[in-house]
C-alpha cells in the first residue's frame, strides 16, 4: 500500500549541531500519528520539515506518492495548525479562513462554499465576521483548524494545537479533533508532549528522544510493552515502577533477584531467549494488586507513605527496600499512612529491561 | 478618636503631602507655558505696545497685522513675501520624506526581522549607531554624492537626504516590531500560499498601524524642524519653513519686529504641534503596541 507521507532518511543539522540525523518513517493514509516526546526531541522540527517550513540538511520527504522535497508549502497537499493558533490578526474569521482559497485564486461561489461547509462542521457560524481578539481559546484554535480544513488537503499537521488552552477546553477539543478524524479520514500527523492526548488520538505513536524516533507502535503496545527504558519511564503517569537487579538462570528457569525479592519469570514473555546477568524491573501502579498475597504473586512487603485519592481511583506510595513506589487501587479503597501491606506483583504484565535499556 | 470600622472603598484622604505635590504640577506646568504665553501675547502687540518692555503684560488691543505680515510679507534679506512659501516648501520637502522613509523602513526591518544571519547583533548594533552619528560628519561628502548624481539643490534631493537618513532609526523601530510578531504566524501564511510580498501586505502592515502612526509622527516633527540639511540640500527656491524663520528673524536691516518673528515662529511649529495633539492617542497606542505580543 502506498503510505500517505514518507520521511527517508531525513537529516536536519544547524551547523555542527544535529537535531535528526538519519530519520525514515512511513505513515500509511487516514492513519492517526502522534509525535511525542520532551520538549527539544526534534519532534516539531520532524513536523516543519514535513511541511516545508524547516530547511533539511538531506534525505527525503514524500506526500501522497510526489516527492516534494524541494516543494514549497503551499504545494505540498496540507494543512497545519499551530500551538499559537496562528490566525491573521487584522482579519475577520471568514478573512481568516478564506485567505489561503484567496492567494490561490478559487472562485468567490467555491471559496463561500468551502468556509460553510466548514463552518457548519466547527461550529464557527456565529463567529464569521468576528476579529480573533474577539475570540476566547477555544474558538480561535478552531478556527485555526478550520483554516487547515478549508484547504482541502490529504494530510493534516498539528503542532501542539492543544497546548495553550485549559484542561477542560483542551478534553473538549481533543474529543473532537478524534470526532474530526473519524469523519473526515484524512491522514493526521500531531506533535504533542502530552502522553494523554498521544493514547487517547493515535493509531501509532512515534516516541522521539534526541531526534531519534524511540518506539512506534500502537497505543496499547507502547503503555504496555514499552521497547525501552525511556519509553516506559516516560508513558504513564504515576510513572512505572524500577526496581534495579538481576536476572539468574536457575534449573526451574529464570528469576529476577533484587534486595530479598525473587521473582519467578517463568509468566514473563521474554523476547528472546533469556540471558544472566544486570536487569530492571518495571511494573505499572495498577499492575501490582493489594491483595497479592491471595493471589499467590510475589509481594513486596512495604509500609504506607501517602494517599494521593483522584476520585474514580487512588495512588498509594509506599516504601520498600529504601525506595518509594506506587500502587493504584480503587477509590473506595480506605488506607492510612504507616500501615503495613503486602502488595503483589503480576508478572506478566510488567517489563523487564537489559542494561543498554532496552527490552529484555 | 476612635478610628471607623473599615468598611467598603477606602475614603480619599488629602494630606499635606499630596496638596504640595499638586501645587508644585500646577506651578511647574505654569512655568513650561511661560514661554509660549510670551510668545503668543507679544504676536498680538504693536510694537509701541511692545517697547514699554512688559512682556508679560496682554496686549491693549488685539492686533492681528503681526500675523498677516509673517505668513505673506515678512522681509529676508530684501524679499517681502512671508513665510507661506517657506511652509509650502516643507510641506512638499516633508510628506514625500515621510510617506518613503517610513515605507521603505517597514520593508526593510520586515526583511530583517526574517533574516537572522550570525552577528546580526552586531548588524543592527551598526545600524543603531548610523541613526546616532552626527549629521555633520556626512554633510560634506554628501554635497558632492549629491551633486555628482545632480540632485543637489533640489526637492528629490532633500527628499533622498532625509530618506537616508531616517532609514536606520524607522528600520530599526520596525525590525524590533516584526521580531515580536510570532513566527508561526508567518508559517501559516506560507502553508496558505503567500509569499514575501503578500505577507507584508496583507498580514503584517495591517498588524503595524500603531507602529506606522508612531513612526510618521516621529519622521514629520524631525524632518519638518530639520534646519542644517533643508539649509545645505535643499537650494534656495526650495527653502523649508524653519530656514526661512531664521532668515526673518536674523534680518539686521531696520527695526526687529518682534511680533512679526513671533508669529512666524508659531506658524513654524503649528504644524508638528497639531500633529501631536490630533493623533496622541495613537501615539500612546503605539508605543504600548511594541511591548503586547498579538
Amino acid at each position: 500500500m502506498q503510505s500517505a507521507v514518507s520521511v527517508k532518511d531525513l537529516k536536519i543539522a544547524y551547523g555542527d549541531h544535529t537535531v535528526i540525523e538519519k530519520l525514515s518513517i512511513d505513515i500509511a493514509p487516514r492513519e492517526f500519528l502522534v509525535l511525542l516526546g520532551p520538549s527539544g526531541c526534534g519532534k516539531s522540527t520532524l513536523l516543519n520539515a514535513i511541511a516545508g517550513l524547516q530547511d533539511i540538511t538531506s534525505g527525503e520527504v514524500w506526500i501522497s506518492g510526489k516527492n516534494v522535497t524541494w516543494e514549497e508549502p503551499k504545494d505540498r497537499g496540507i494543512g497545519m495548525v499551530f500551538q499559537s493558533y496562528a490566525l491573521y490578526p487584522r482579519m475577520t474569521v471568514r478573512k481568516n479562513l478564506s485567505f489561503g482559497l484567496r492567494v490561490a485564486g478559487l472562485p468567490k461561489a467555491e471559496i463561500e462554499a468551502r468556509i460553510g461547509r466548514t463552518a457548519a462542521l466547527l461550529q464557527l457560524d456565529k463567529l464569521l465576521d468576528r476579529r480573533p481578539a474577539e475570540l476566547s481559546g477555544g474558538q480561535r484554535q478552531r478556527v485555526a483548524i478550520g483554516r487547515a480544513l478549508v484547504r482541502q488537503v490529504d494530510v493534516f499537521l498539528f503542532d501542539e494545537p492543544l497546548s495553550n488552552l485549559d484542561a477542560k477546553l483542551r478534553n473538549e477539543l481533543r474529543v473532537e479533533i478524534k470526532k474530526l478524524h473519524q469523519s473526515l479520514g484524512n491522514t493526521m500527523i500531531y506533535v504533542t508532549h502530552d502522553q494523554v492526548e498521544a493514547l487517547t488520538l493515535a493509531d501509532r505513536i512515534a516516541i522521539m528522544k534526541d531526534g531519534v524516533i524511540q518506539q512506534l507502535a500502537s497505543p496499547s503496545e507502547i503503555y504496555h510493552r514499552p521497547a525501552s527504558l525511556f519509553v516506559a519511564g516516560f508513558i504513564g503517569a504515576p510513572a512505572m515502577n524500577f526496581i534495579e537487579g538481576s536476572i539468574e538462570l536457575k534449573d526451574d528457569g529464570p528469576a529476577f533477584v533484587s534486595k530479598g525479592l525473587n521473582v519467578d519469570l517463568a509468566g514473563y514473555a521474554f523476547q528472546a531467549p533469556p540471558r544472566g546477568g544486570p536487569a530492571t524491573l518495571g511494573f505499572r501502579p495498577e499492575h501490582i494488586a493489594l491483595d497479592g498475597a491471595a493471589k499467590g504473586l510475589p509481594t513486596l512487603i512495604g509500609r504506607v507513605s501517602v494517599v494521593e485519592p483522584m476520585g474514580a481511583d487512588a495512588v498509594v506510595w509506599f516504601d520498600w527496600a529504601d525506595r518509594s513506589l506506587s500502587l493504584r487501587v480503587m477509590g473506595d479503597v480506605a488506607l492510612q499512612p504507616n500501615e503495613d501491606i503486602a502488595p503483589g506483583l503480576d508478572i506478566a504484565k510488567a517489563s523487564l529491561f537489559g542494561a543498554d535499556g532496552l527490552r529484555l | 478618636m476612635a478610628s471607623p470600622h473599615p468598611n467598603g472603598p477606602r475614603p480619599a484622604r488629602l494630606t499635606a503631602g499630596s496638596i504640595g505635590l499638586y501645587a508644585f504640577l500646577v506651578v511647574a506646568a505654569l512655568f513650561f507655558l511661560l514661554p509660549l504665553y510670551t510668545m503668543v501675547v507679544t504676536s498680538l502687540k504693536t510694537m509701541d505696545e511692545i517697547r514699554l518692555g512688559q512682556i508679560f503684560a496682554l496686549p491693549a488691543t488685539l492686533d492681528f497685522s503681526a500675523w498677516a505680515t509673517a505668513w505673506s510679507g515678512a522681509c529676508m534679506g530684501t524679499v517681502c513675501v512671508g513665510i507661506r512659501a517657506g511652509f509650502w516648501n516643507s510641506v512638499a520637502i516633508t510628506v514625500p520624506s515621510v510617506a518613503l522613509s517610513v515605507f521603505i523602513g517597514a520593508i526593510n526591518g520586515y526583511a530583517l526581522s526574517l533574516w537572522r544571519p550570525r552577528g546580526s547583533s552586531l548588524l543592527f548594533g551598526l545600524l543603531m549607531a548610523g541613526g546616532l552619528i552626527p549629521y555633520q560628519i556626512f554633510l560634506y561628502p554628501m554635497v558632492r554624492a549629491m551633486a555628482n548624481i545632480n540632485l543637489y539643490n533640489s526637492v528629490p534631493g532633500i527628499v533622498l537626504v532625509h530618506v537616508i537618513f531616517g532609514l536606520p532609526l524607522v528600520t530599526l523601530l520596525f525590525r524590533n516590531y516584526f521580531v515580536s510578531v510570532p513566527e508561526e504566524l508567518c508559517k501559516a501564511a506560507r502553508v496558505d500560499g503567500a509569499g514575501f510580498w503578500r505577507i507584508f501586505f496583507e498580514i503584517m502592515l495591517p498588524m503595524a498601524v500603531p507602529m506606522v502612526v508612531v513612526v510618521s509622527m516621529l519622521q514629520f516633527t524631525g524632518i519638518w524642524n530639520d534646519f542644517l540639511l533643508g539649509l545645505v540640500f535643499a537650494g534656495r527656491d526650495n527653502l523649508p519653513m524653519t530656514v526661512q524663520l531664521n532668515n526673518i528673524v536674523n534680518t539686521t536691516m531696520g527695526e526687529r519686529t518682534y511680533n512679526v518673528n513671533m508669529a512666524a515662529t508659531i506658524l513654524t511649529a503649528l504644524v508638528p504641534l497639531a500633529i501631536y495633539f490630533l493623533s496622541g492617542r495613537w501615539f500612546v497606542r503605539g508605543i504600548a503596541a511594541g511591548a503586547v505580543k498579538g
